[in-house]
């Protein structure tokens, strides 16, 4: 077979598989999970072959027309260079797992069938938006994600937090779409197509009329998706889903799209500047306020919600100073480690029977409940703060050394300005991680008091997942940096020596410092008793996932928060700490800015629908009624009456008629 | 004949008629009061057929032909009408005008009557 038709199968494979899935879910349950792992695991294997044979060389386009448009023609295009090659096969890995994953996670759950044809669908959307060569066709795996993702946020829709959430993603993620797709059309206007070559082509040539502003319309698109700062807060909530969903969704694939968009657009936001500067302000933002607020976080997933958020800021970092290259490299790796510690944290809630880092924290001995769990837990937090061998360290530093080239003033591609940005703002958030990750290890893993609850071992398909996970974290950074340039722009991804000395270095302090304020602190914990756990602690871990997140709120008063004095994070943030809990009070900025105006306006328009529209309605009805009233009472069934009537009738209209023609 | 005694006479025939057709209680003596009514249109046609004949050259005298019309027309409506007449009695016992308000506003269908006994004893004993 062709690459081209290899690479069709590829989006298309997960699609049937959603498809069938979704028709044969009650009639032949035993189909279901068949339907999903092999669909995803064959387009995994079709991503590999179709990266293998695109092996980083001239980038493979096809295109049909599918029909006339009468203006800029929308075309069926793939587009496959080596950014979407990798990209793609990241994508089939992590699905892959989380599905395998999944049939442990969710054994007992009666609504598997759709939650697995969702997430095939999603990740056939995913792969769409990966291959696809025109933007047209990009949007609608676009928004087919966005759909797919408020439904599985909403998987456990029995909690209200759940609903919420699944709301609140849909509805922010749409705020930066409608000027996503505003910035489409006036990108195709001004290029005259909607391919991606020839955008890239009409770049090149100096085309766009009006680049700020397509840039900056692409950019709220891309803030919604990838969760950037202003459009961030429906990340942290949407860890109310299933962890396989958060670990897929929000972490390794939707919320990379946006990030891979303007990977792939990056000469239209290269030719402005302001767009570039803002690109760098959005993504120091997002980083360091990220990184304070993860280090606030009760819930385990919020922490790595928050954490999500920072990397996919040094990944917009990387590309407001237009290192792409170190971009998409990140977006590999932290794929990997993060949808590792996702998998790894649905565990230790199943294991613990409560999502709380508080109440670990207070249970003795948990990771010898998990140790699978422990270990590559160990490995992705490692990759995470950045620490030398594992992963995350060399694609980091390839953002950090991208960044300081930019400040030194070596390339034209970016202002220097967004270079110390990214820089200053990439250091500082690198000290953070290390710091919330130590203190999410140390949390977790090395409390003191009862001995955690046991509930045997964990499935294997859970366990098994997160080895596999573990071997990119673990090896691939090293290895990849020398090969990917090949595959990206050519761009030397190699960590520069001050970089990483100082990147590591404030790494280190980050980490040491935090065991030094938990060791201070955890004395506390024995004093302070603190917990809930989920009340079938028995059940599979969906059921048990569901039951901790329900129970957040009435065991410690917030979803976020847990009031916790044996909390390191609370001695080192000092008087921020509250504020940062509960992500220095954006949500309640959007609560007084849209949601209570709206709230204010519906109540508006209730009264005039209720009270002035309703009343025009009631007299149409009551008028004639009471007409009608006056009319019957003439009624009395007496023919004589009624003849008397008409004699007097006749009379005057006689009368008349005389009068008339008399000329009186 | 002058053409104002039969004038005459018709109008006294016709508002006699109307007085029994609006106060006579008795159905079939309004139908009587409408034939009157009837007859006194009649005699207007043929009055002033003559009437309009003397002077015109040639008359098809459709004033008397519209007459034979209101004739045969009178006849078979008191027919129907007497029926209708005999058939409410039977079922009503009556055939008081005043009584039969059955299309009046807010009507009770059947026992409301003020001599429901009466009224159910007397169809009885009609429709045996």
């Amino acid at each position: 077979m062709t690459t081209t038709t290899l690479a069709v199968l590829v989006p298309l494979l997960p699609f049937l598989g959603a498809a069938a899935g979704l028709l044969l879910g009650r009639t032949a349950p035993g189909f279901i999970r068949p339907l999903a792992v092999l669909p995803t695991l064959a387009s995994l294997v079709l991503a590999a072959i179709v990266a293998v044979r695109q092996g980083g060389d001239e980038a493979v386009n096809a295109a049909t027309e599918l029909t006339p448009t009468g203006s800029i023609p929308i075309e069926l295009a793939l587009h496959i260079d080596g950014f979407a090659a990798l990209v793609a096969v990241l994508v089939g890995l992590v699905a892959s797992c989380v599905q395998i994953y999944s049939t442990g996670y969710l054994r007992d759950d009666p609504r598997y069938p759709s939650y697995a044809a969702l997430v095939s669908l999603f990740t056939s959307a995913m792969l769409l938006v990966v291959y696809s060569g025109d933007l047209m066709v990009l949007l609608v795996g676009w928004e087919v994600m966005g759909i797919c993702s408020y439904f599985l946020v909403g998987h456990y829709w029995e909690t209200p937090e759940a609903r919420a959430a699944s709301i609140k993603a849909f509805l922010v993620t749409k705020l930066g779409d409608v000027p996503f797709l505003i910035g489409l059309f006036a990108l195709a206007t001004d290029a005259g197509s909607f391919r991606i070559t020839k955008v890239l082509d009409a770049v090149a040539g100096g085309g766009l009329d009006h680049p700020t502003l397509i840039a900056l319309l692409l950019l709220a698109g891309v803030a919604g998706k990838s969760a950037q700062f202003p459009l961030h807060t429906w990340l942290p909530d949407a860890m109310a889903g299933p962890t396989p969903v958060s670990a897929l969704i929000h972490a390794a694939t939707m919320v990379a799209a946006g990030v891979y968009f303007v990977a792939r657009l990056l000469p239209v936001f290269e030719a402005s500047q302001a767009a570039m500067v803002v690109l760098a302000v959005m993504a120091a933002v997002t980083m360091t306020g990220s990184a304070l607020a993860a280090l606030a976080q009760d819930d385990i997933k919020r922490v790595l919600a928050y954490s999500t958020i920072g990397q996919l800021g040094y990944m917009t970092g990387a590309l407001a100073v237009g290192d792409r290259g170190a971009a998409v490299f990140h977006l590999l790796s932290h794929g990997a480690f993060k949808a590792l510690l996702f998998l790894a944290a649905g565990v230790i809630i199943h294991a613990a029977g409560t999502n709380s880092l508080a109440a670990m924290s207070r249970m003795g001995h948990l990771r010898d409940r998990v140790p699978d769990a422990y270990w590559t837990m160990t490995v992705a937090l490692l990759a995470l703060a950045a620490i030398p061998p594992f992963s995350g360290f060399f694609s980091k530093e390839s953002v950090l050394g991208a960044a300081e080239h930019v400040a030194t003033g070596h390339t034209e591609h970016a202002p220097g300005a967004a270079g110390w940005l990214v820089l200053v703002a990439g250091l500082l958030t690198a000290l953070l991680t290390a710091a919330y990750a130590t203190r999410l290890w140390l949390l977790a893993f090395y409390g003191q008091g009862a001995e955690a609850p046991d509930h045997g071992r964990q499935p294997l398909t859970m366990n098994v997942v997160l080895w596999v996970l573990a071997v990119p974290s673990l090896a691939v950074g090293g290895l990849a940096y020398r090969v990917l340039p090949d595959w990206f722009d050519g761009r030397d991804l190699t960590p520069t020596l001050t970089t990483s000395v100082v990147g590591t270095g404030v790494a280190l302090v980050g980490g040491i410092v935090t065991y030094a304020a938990w060791r201070h602190t955890t004395a506390l914990a024995a004093r302070v008793p603190l917990g809930a756990v989920a009340a079938h602690p028995e059940g599979d871990a969906a059921l048990v996932e569901a039951e901790a997140i329900a129970s957040h709120e009435p065991a410690y008063g917030d979803i976020a928060y847990a009031p916790d004095p044996a909390d390191p994070g609370r001695l080192l943030l000092g008087p921020l700490h509250r504020h940062a809990a509960v992500g220095f009070h954006l949500d309640a900025v959007y609560s007084a800015l849209f949601v209570r105006p709206v709230q204010a306006a519906a109540t508006l328009v209730r009264f005039l629908d209720r009270e002035v529209v309703e009343t025009y309605v009631r007299g149409a009805g009551a008028t004639p009624r009471a007409l009608g009233w006056a009319v019957r009472r003439a009624q009395t069934g007496n023919v004589q009456t009624y003849v008397s009537a008409l004699l007097a009738g006749t009379v005057v209209l006689v009368v008349a008629a005389v009068l008339v023609a008399t000329g009186a | 004949m002058h053409l104002a005694y039969p004038a005459v006479l018709s109008a006294l025939l016709f508002c006699t008629g109307l007085y029994g057709v609006l106060a006579r209680r008795n159905a079939i003596l309004v139908l009587m009061s409408v034939e009157l009514m009837l007859n006194a249109v009649n005699l207007n046609l043929v009055a002033f057929d003559v009437w309009l004949s003397r002077t015109a050259e040639e008359t098809l005298h459709s004033g008397q032909a519209l007459t034979l019309f209101t004739i045969a027309i009178a006849a078979a409506e008191i027919g129907i009408g007497l029926a209708i007449v005999l058939a409410v009695y039977r079922n009503r016992g009556t055939s008081d005008i005043d009584k039969l308000r059955d299309t009046a506003e807010g009507h009770e269908p059947e026992g409301a009557d003020s001599d429901g006994d009466a009224t159910a004893a007397e169809k009885a004993e009609a429709t045996a």
